[in-house]
C-alpha cells in the first residue's frame, strides 16, 4: 500500500539553529489529495515542505517522499517557495518564468527552431492555458499583478507534470477574489491531473471548500484529519495553547475565530520579505 | 602606449567624408585602426553578454568594483614593466574572487554586501593612484586606465582578448540557462537542484574578465558605456532574453565602432566617443514613437 502514500513521516523531528521546530511527527498523506499545512507562524510550516524537498535535515526520525527519501523524488515535485515577487523591472516575460520550471537547470542552451524546442514551447503554452494565464503571459512578469503572477508561477510549478506540488502559502498578499479563485484552481489541477498537493497556508478559509486533509502544526506537535475533524475549538485551543472558537456557518464553512494572530505576526511576515 | 596618443592629439584631424565606405578605408589603412576595431569587436560582444546577465541580476555595483579593481592592475603593471593586460585580468579576477568570497549573499538579492564591495572598490582605487604615484610617470599613465585607452592596441593583446573573450562566451553559453534561472528564481532553482552558490562565483569571474576587457577600451571607469548601457537599452526595449541579447550585442557593437570612428575623426577621448554612443541608444529609448513604444515608458513610470 506504500505506492498509494504520496507523503510519510514517522516520528519526524525537525530543528532550526538549537531550537526544536516540532517532534515525534506521524503523518500519511495519501496520493492525490490536496493538503494543507497550518499553523501559527514560526511553528515550521516553510521548514516541513524543506524537509520533505530534502533542502533541511531532519532531526530525527523518517520521511518517505512519492517512496523516496526526501530529495529524491525533487524532480516529480513542482515546488512553490513562499511568496515572492518580481519586481517591476524584472524584463521577462511569464512565458520564461515558466519555461524555466521545465529545462531551466539544464547546462548548454536549446535552439528555438530545433523538435525538442518546440516540443518544450507547446507545453509551455498547455500550461499556461490551465491556469488561465493565456492573456498575460507574454508580458513582462514584473508587470503583471500579484494574482498573475501567483498563475503563472503555479504554471511553472506545473509545467513538467509534477506528481506532487509543494505550496508555500500561494495566497499570502493576494486580495480575497484571487485567493478563491486560485485555491479552485489548485483543486481543479488536483482532480484533473491527479496531483498531490501540499499547501502551507496561514488562513484556512479560503481554501476550506476545497481541501480533502488539513494538518494542524503547533506546540511542536501535528494533528492530520479532515477539516471538520481537525479543526475544532478543542483541538485548536490546545494547539494554540489559547482559548480559540470554531463556528460553523450555514453554508457549510468554518469560522475560526480568536485565533492568535497577533500584528507580531504580520511584522514578522514583512521583514521576512524584505530581507529576500 | 603614450606615444600614441600624443600622436594621436598632435595630429590634424582627418578629413571626414560622408561616403562611408571611404572612411571605412581609410581608417583601416592604419594597422592602429584595425587592431582597434578588432579588440573593440570583441569587447563590445564579451562586455555586452556579460553585461546583460549583469543588468538582470542586479550586481552593477560589483560590475563596476572589479572594473575599478582593473586599474590597480594596469597601474601595478606599468610600475613592474611588465603587460597591462596582465595587471587588468589579474587584479580584477581578483576583485570578483574577494567579492564572492566576503560578499556571500543571503536570499539571492545584492543588498547586505554592498558595504563590502564598496569597501574593496574605495581601496583599489586607492591603490592605484597609490601605483602611479609611484610610478611618477606622465598624467596618461592614470588618464588610459582609467578613461580609456589610446588607440595603442598590439597584435597580442587583440589575440589575449580573442581568447579570454571565446572563454567567457563559451562558459556563459553553457552556465547561461541555470544562470538565467538562478538570476530571476533562485529558490525554484535551488529546488530544481541548480548550484546556485557556484553558479554566482562562476559569473562574479566572468564579470570580471569582461570588465577587465572593457577597461582596456573605454578605461575603468567607463565600462559602463559596454557593461550596462547597452544592456539597460535592450531590457527596455523588449522582454524576451534571446532577442534582448541579440540586441545588446548591437547596441554594443554599433556604440563601439561609431565611438572609434568618432575618436578617429575628432581626437576625442575614445571612452567619451563610445559612452556617448551608448548614452544616445539609451536616450532613444524613451522617446514615445508608436503606441508598441509605450510599454517601456510604462515600466520608466513604475521603477
Amino acid at each position: 500500500m506504500a505506492s498509494e502514500i504520496a507523503v510519510r513521516l514517522r516520528g519526524a523531528s525537525a530543528r532550526a539553529g538549537d531550537r526544536t521546530l516540532w517532534h515525534g511527527v506521524d503523518v500519511d498523506v495519501p496520493r492525490g489529495q490536496f493538503v494543507a499545512i497550518l499553523g501559527p507562524n514560526g511553528v515550521g510550516k516553510s521548514t516541513l515542505l524543506k524537509v520533505l524537498l530534502g533542502l533541511h535535515p531532519l532531526a530525527a526520525g523518517e520521511a518517505l517522499v512519492l517512496g523516496d527519501a526526501p530529495g529524491g523524488a525533487n524532480r516529480e515535485i513542482g515546488y512553490l517557495p513562499q511568496r515572492r515577487n518580481f519586481d517591476a523591472s524584472a524584463r521577462v516575460r511569464g512565458v520564461d518564468v515558466v519555461r524555466l520550471g521545465l529545462d531551466g537547470d539544464r547546462w548548454g542552451f536549446s535552439w528555438p527552431w530545433s523538435a525538442g524546442g518546440r516540443q518544450a514551447r507547446q507545453r509551455v503554452a498547455h500550461v499556461v492555458d490551465l491556469v488561465g494565464a493565456s492573456g498575460y503571459a507574454h508580458r513582462p512578469v514584473g508587470q503583471v499583478s500579484g494574482g498573475e503572477q501567483q498563475r503563472l508561477l503555479i504554471g511553472q510549478a506545473l509545467v513538467r507534470q509534477p506528481r506532487m506540488l509543494m505550496l508555500d502559502e500561494p495566497l499570502d498578499s493576494l486580495d480575497l477574489p484571487n485567493q478563491s479563485a486560485i485555491a479552485s484552481l489548485i483543486r481543479e489541477i488536483c482532480v484533473t491531473e491527479g496531483v498531490t498537493v501540499l499547501m502551507v497556508a496561514h488562513d484556512v478559509n479560503p481554501i476550506l471548500p476545497y481541501l480533502d486533509q488539513v494538518m494542524y502544526l503547533a506546540g511542536g506537535g501535528a494533528v492530520c484529519g479532515s477539516p471538520s475533524e481537525v479543526i475544532t475549538s478543542a483541538n485548536l485551543s490546545r494547539l494554540y495553547q489559547a482559548p480559540v472558537e470554531v463556528v460553523r456557518t450555514s453554508d457549510g464553512r468554518l469560522v475560526v475565530i480568536g485565533q492568535p494572530e497577533a500584528p507580531a505576526h504580520h511584522a514578522d511576515r514583512h521583514t521576512g520579505q524584505l530581507v529576500q | 602606449m603614450s606615444d600614441f596618443v600624443v600622436l594621436a592629439s598632435t595630429l590634424p584631424n582627418p578629413p571626414w567624408s560622408w561616403n562611408l565606405i571611404s572612411n571605412v578605408r581609410d581608417m583601416f589603412s592604419f594597422p592602429f585602426m584595425v587592431n582597434a576595431f578588432r579588440a573593440g569587436s570583441i569587447v563590445a560582444v564579451v562586455a555586452g553578454v556579460v553585461g546583460w546577465f549583469m543588468v538582470l541580476r542586479k550586481q552593477t555595483f560589483a560590475g563596476h568594483t572589479v572594473a575599478v579593481a582593473a586599474f590597480p592592475g594596469a597601474a601595478a603593471a606599468t610600475l613592474l614593466g611588465i603587460s597591462a593586460t596582465i595587471g587588468y585580468f589579474t587584479f580584477a579576477l581578483a576583485a570578483a574572487i574577494v567579492i564572492a568570497v566576503a560578499a556571500r549573499p543571503r536570499g539571492g538579492l545584492f543588498s547586505e554586501e554592498s558595504a563590502v564591495i564598496g569597501t574593496v572598490q574605495a581601496f583599489v582605487l586607492a591603490l592605484g593612484f597609490m601605483f602611479a604615484y609611484l610610478y611618477k610617470g606622465f598624467l596618461n599613465s592614470v588618464n588610459a586606465p582609467l578613461f580609456g585607452s589610446s588607440f595603442a592596441i598590439t597584435n597580442a593583446q587583440v589575440v589575449t582578448l580573442a581568447l579570454v573573450g571565446l572563454a567567457v562566451v563559451l562558459v556563459l553559453a553553457a552556465v547561461g540557462r541555470p544562470l538565467l534561472f538562478s538570476s530571476i528564481d533562485t529558490d525554484v532553482a535551488a529546488a530544481r537542484g541548480v548550484d546556485v552558490r557556484r553558479l554566482d562565483v562562476v559569473f562574479l569571474l566572468l564579470l570580471g574578465a569582461a570588465a577587465a576587457e572593457a577597461s582596456q577600451i573605454v578605461g575603468a571607469l567607463l565600462v559602463f558605456a559596454l557593461l550596462v548601457m547597452p544592456a539597460a537599452t535592450a531590457h527596455r526595449l523588449t522582454a524576451r532574453p534571446a532577442r534582448s541579447i541579440g540586441l545588446t550585442i548591437v547596441i554594443a557593437l554599433l556604440a563601439t565602432w561609431g565611438g572609434l570612428t568618432l575618436a578617429y575623426y575628432q581626437s576625442y577621448p575614445l571612452g567619451f566617443c563610445i559612452s556617448s554612443f551608448s548614452f544616445g541608444a539609451y536616450l532613444l529609448t524613451y522617446v514615445p514613437v508608436a503606441p508598441r513604444a509605450r510599454r517601456p515608458v510604462v515600466a520608466a513610470a513604475h521603477s
